[in-house]
Order: structure tokens, then sequence, then C-alpha cells
């Protein structure tokens, strides 16, 4: 009995790996990421807005990028991660109240964020595009 | 959180009778505060954007500088970056458990938003002064 005990192997708090995904968790993921991915894609935004300000050449510079394959997508794909992470923001400000938490009402808030992400991306895109001129 | 503790009290039984650091909940607040700024701002600035950014440059210039559109994405501007610094300070502490790296990422998350928030600022302002 005089030996020093060898700390018990204590099983960690489980991760990722150890959970079924659910829709709750993946949406939770994915917010954070479109977080991240508007925190790098303001870059756009202020690159936009300081050729405004630099004149009619770095304007149509920012304008040729934008209007390419490549920008249209990454231009598409930063539409949609700002209305899905506002969507989501909705979705935990409800959450804060308290409100929103049984397993039908929270299940569907999730489907309706995904939903109404893709749906207002495409809405804003076509309207943007055909009714407004869109990029050129 | 070192591995070992260095005596038998727990971490609760050190820190109880200090009392709250008064500031805990500072972020927690303000996220969600410049999240209920950010819905009608950011439904504002992608209502300009689209409206906009088709044309060429001289109309973009003169409208950005306009004066409803300035406030509005100046505005944009401010809760969005706050939001945001805070967003990515709540990754970092997650993720990023080495302290040196840890706080060399805090640093550069508070001067990149500052920086390039206050470049587009100063965008929309010099467009909406003309100078």
């Amino acid at each position: 009995m005089a030996e020093a005990k060898v700390p018990a192997e204590r099983p960690l708090s489980p991760h990722l790996t150890i959970y079924r995904p659910m829709l709750s968790m993946m949406m939770s993921i994915v917010h954070r990421i479109t977080g991240a991915a508007l925190y790098i894609g303001t870059l756009l935004l202020v690159w936009w807005l300081l050729a405004a300000v630099s004149g009619p050449g770095a304007y149509a510079a920012f304008q040729s990028a934008a209007a390419s394959f490549i920008g249209r997508i990454v231009l598409f794909g930063y539409t949609w991660a700002l209305i899905h992470h506002m969507l989501g923001g909705l979705r935990y400000l409800i959450w804060d109240t308290g409100r929103g938490f049984g397993a039908a009402e929270r299940e569907w808030l999730l489907r309706a964020n995904l939903v109404g992400s893709i749906l207002l991306t495409i809405i804003l895109w076509v309207v943007g595009g055909y009714l407004m001129g869109g990029l050129r | 959180m070192s591995a070992r503790p260095s005596n038998m009290r727990t971490p609760l039984g050190r820190v109880r009778g200090y009392g709250s650091a008064k500031s805990g909940t500072d972020d927690f607040i303000r996220q969600r505060l410049t999240a209920i700024a950010n819905i009608p701002l950011t439904i504002g600035a992608v209502l300009i954007v689209t409206s906009v950014i088709g044309r060429n440059h001289a109309a973009v210039a003169q409208i950005l500088g306009s004066t409803p559109v300035a406030i509005v994405m100046v505005l944009f501007i401010i809760s969005v970056f706050y939001h945001m610094r805070i967003g990515m300070q709540a990754i970092i502490e997650d993720y990023v458990h080495e302290e040196r790296a840890k706080y060399a990422l805090l640093i550069l998350n508070t001067f990149f938003t500052i920086a390039a928030g206050f470049s587009a600022i100063y965008a929309i302002l010099k467009l909406s002064f003309g100078v």
C-alpha cells in the first residue's frame, strides 16, 4: 500500500467525434464559420470603399475583379454567409429570451434559418442582378 | 489552466471571496447589443450596395457620399466591426491555448478590426465631405 497512486485514467469530456451530428450542432458550427468568413470578407468591403475614394482607375480594377467568375462566386458566398449569420443571430436572440427551446420549435427555427438564408440569397441576387443591373 | 495544481485548493476555493471581476458580462452584452443594431444596419447596407454595385465610379462615389447613405454606412461599419472583434476574440480564446500565440492573436484581432474599420469610415467620410 506504500506506492504512490498513479492518477486514474479519467474519461475526458466527449468531443465532436463522440456525438451523432445534429442539426442544432451543425448550425452552431456553421454560424461560427460564417462569422469568421465574414470577418475576412470585410477586406472586400474596405477594398470597395477605398477604391471608390481613390478614383475611376482603382474603382475599375475592383469592378473587373468583382464581376469576374471567381469574384461572383466569392460575392455570392459572401452574401449567403451574411444572410445565414444574420438569421442565425436572430435565432440566438430568440433563444436568449428563453423561447423556442421545444423540440418542434427548435427544429423549425433551424430549418427556417437554413432554407431562409438560401432563398434570400437567391432572391437578392436575382433582384440585384436582373432588376437593378447587377455587377458590370 | 495548469495541469498540476500547486496546492490542494480547488480553483473555485481560491477565487471565492474576491468578488466578481465586474466586467465578465461586458462582451456578452455588447455582442448582443451590436447584433440587434446589425439587423437594420445590415439590411440598409445591403440595399445600398445592391443598388449601386452596377453603376460607374462617379455615381457610386456620389451616392456613397450622400448624407443618409454615408450615415447608414458609418453606423453599419462601427456596429459590425465591434461585433466581429468580440466574435473573433471568442474564437481565439476557444481554440488557441498557448499563451503567447493567444495574446498575439488577440492583439492582432484588435489591430485588424480598428485598422479595417477606420479605413472604411475614412473612405466614406472623404467621399461625403468631398475633399
